[in-house]
């Protein structure tokens, strides 16, 4: 079952890079606080991303995009939540209370980035660190990426018609600093480091919770054997993905796109064969 | 907003049978963005660069039968149809003025940066091939742009399949072995339409068999694609995909039944052929209004992968339902 794991930077063509560099993130810490997702915009100078009430709990940000590269999910459950409902939905089984989960999303970093394999023009690259970033000088803003990505991250900026998202700042990383939002965490709940250390940290902290009796808590996004090769950016969760609007099985795309082709081949050939059909019976005319 | 939870049933008790209730998500919102193409340039471009490859195949076959008339107007056909392509492509940019960009590198992995690579060949060649036929000049360099144009072409008409299925879009990713064949038809009965347009009767027999082949393979290629997608289905027959996919089977059938029975009344024969370009059109955009329909609904994007995990766990438990 094992299956080798991909180093998307060796893959991309660095002979000798440093250790591949994630984040952690652990959920069941996470306090709503959203100094991460200032910090990002902080350090990163993305612009403003709407003002709006949106009545999701306390929730105004609504989801990551191309100027919201930190976004801190709140979702309000009854406490029994997690058991099968009462008899009677009026009256919880638990007799009330509310448990709340709160999570701050980010670009995956996808060891298959959909995103990369289909931009055109190069702009988005795999950094030394196994990291995924656009460049913004070489962007023209032909939107491919935002429909590849299996997680709705990245988006195109109306202001200026490029597309945007997380660099797991890469501007600090390669001086040795902790990317903003990571310093900016006040419970240590956004992690980051290199991934095989994280990974670790996060193993042991799923093991310590389920010791615990929080028999929902798992990690989502850290296997390499999943649909994205393993993501660099993974996270512990205490309900299913879908619960925080992350797509439960994400897979890259362009998995099936050798496929695709040979059906376009094929295609391509059914058309050719159709032409020449049509205009064999029509045999040759005069003028 | 997760007390709809409905998944713990009593056993044993007799349930009715009901729709599946609808998966959780947050707030309803959705998992994958919605395409950031625009409507028409997109699916606008869908249809001309279709028109215009399977002109450009349509015409270097009518040059092979000597059909003139035929040859001359598919391949104007197709140089007006890619001209405006480009022009919508290169408007859908969020920064035109870099369209350059595209050739910047060649991906295999992008259909976008292929396609790129192929109307920059394809193009030019259609341009010469319709510039000399109209003109009369340089009948060599010509036929040679024909050939190139009509080699090209057949690309320039079946890449678009790749190029929508190759997203996260449910809608057009779990169509991909359909897509390719639903394109090349669409693309063949509109080609094969504007020459019933175009021509006179007596010329008009190619582009009358083209058509019907075209026609008959979007119709079944169309049907195999919505029996694939499942319940995804739904995106192509309501919403605003809806009414465009059936009024394309409307006039597709009624625009192959009258290729087929037109016969030497041109003006059957013309209205058959607009019937055919207007449903290859209202295809290719009920095609892109479904892909954004079910973008917006993470229903469509979190049922198939919820499905995916249980069936896996299922096999991994020798069969058991986990839970």
């Amino acid at each position: 079952m094992t299956i080798p794991e991909i180093d998307p930077a060796a893959r991309a063509g660095y002979a000798a890079h440093p250790p591949r560099m994630g984040f952690f993130t652990d959920t069941s810490i996470c306090i709503g606080c959203k100094a991460c997702e200032v910090a990002c915009k902080e350090w990163n100078a993305v612009p403003e991303d709407g003002l709006l009430l949106t009545g999701m709990s306390y929730d105004n940000t609504g989801g990551l995009g191309a100027s919201t590269w930190r976004h801190v999910a709140f979702i309000e459950q009854p406490a029994g939540g997690l058991l099968p409902p009462a008899p009677d939905d009026d009256v919880p089984a638990d007799g009330g209370g509310v448990r709340w989960l709160m999570s701050s999303d980010v670009c995956k970093h996808c060891s298959d980035a959909a995103c990369l394999d289909v931009c055109p023009t190069g702009a988005l690259m795999r950094t030394e660190f196994g990291t995924v970033v656009v460049q913004d000088d070489v962007c023209n803003g032909c939107g491919y990426c935002v429909s590849a990505c299996p997680f709705g991250v990245i988006g195109r900026r109306e202001s200026d018609g490029g597309a945007h998202k997380c660099t797991l700042c890469y501007d600090r990383i390669g001086d040795g600093l902790t990317p903003a939002c990571a310093k900016a965490c006040p419970t240590q709940s956004i992690q980051f480091g290199p991934l095989d250390e994280l990974r670790e940290r996060a193993q042991a902290r799923v093991g310590e919770l389920r010791d615990s009796g929080r028999a929902e808590a798992r990690l989502y996004a850290e296997d390499p054997s999943d649909g994205i090769a393993g993501a660099g950016a993974f996270f512990l969760l205490l309900d299913e993905p879908e619960v925080y609007g992350l797509p439960p099985d994400p897979v890259a795309t362009t998995r099936d796109l050798p496929q695709m082709w040979r059906h376009v081949a094929t295609a391509a050939a059914v058309l050719a064969f159709g032409a020449a059909a049509a205009c064999l019976r029509g045999g040759r005319r005069p003028t | 907003m997760n007390a709809r939870r409905r998944d713990g049933a009593r056993p044993g008790a007799e349930e009715p049978v009901v729709p599946r209730a609808d998966p959780r998500s947050y707030y309803g919102r959705p998992v994958i963005k919605e395409p950031a193409w625009g409507s028409p340039e997109v699916p606008g471009y869908l249809f001309l660069g279709g028109l215009a490859g399977a002109s450009s195949a349509l015409a270097a076959c009518a040059q092979l039968t000597g059909n003139r008339e035929l040859a001359r107007a598919a391949k104007a056909g197709a140089a007006g149809a890619i001209g405006l392509s480009l022009a919508a492509l290169v408007k859908d940019l969020g920064r035109p003025q870099r369209f350059v960009n595209m050739l910047r590198v060649f991906k295999v992995t992008s259909p976008m940066s292929v396609g790129s690579w192929i109307l920059s060949g394809y193009a030019p060649a259609a341009g010469a091939a319709a510039a000399s036929a109209v003109t009369g000049r340089l009948p060599r360099a010509g036929a040679a742009a024909t050939a190139a144009a009509g080699l090209l072409g057949l690309g320039v008409a079946t890449y678009t399949a790749a190029l929508v299925a190759d997203t996260a879009v449910p809608a057009w990713h779990e169509g991909y072995r359909e897509m390719p064949y639903l394109f090349a038809g669409s693309a063949a009965s509109a080609a094969g339409g504007l020459g019933m347009l175009a021509v006179r009767p007596e010329n008009a027999g190619e582009a009358v068999r083209f058509a019907v082949l075209g026609a008959a393979t979007e119709l079944t290629a169309k049907s195999l694609l919505l029996r694939r997608l499942g319940e995804t289905a739904e995106t192509y027959q309501t919403g605003r995909s809806g009414p465009l996919m059936e009024a394309a089977e409307v006039l597709t059938a009624a625009g192959l039944a009258g290729a087929v029975l037109a016969g030497r009344s041109r003006a059957a024969l013309m209205l058959s052929g607009a019937a055919l370009l207007a449903a290859s059109a209202l295809t290719r955009f009920g095609v892109f209004e479904a892909g954004r329909a079910s973008a917006r609904d993470p229903k469509y994007t979190v049922r198939p992968q919820r499905e995916r995990l249980d069936a896996r766990a299922r096999q991994m438990t020798g069969g058991r339902v986990p839970g």
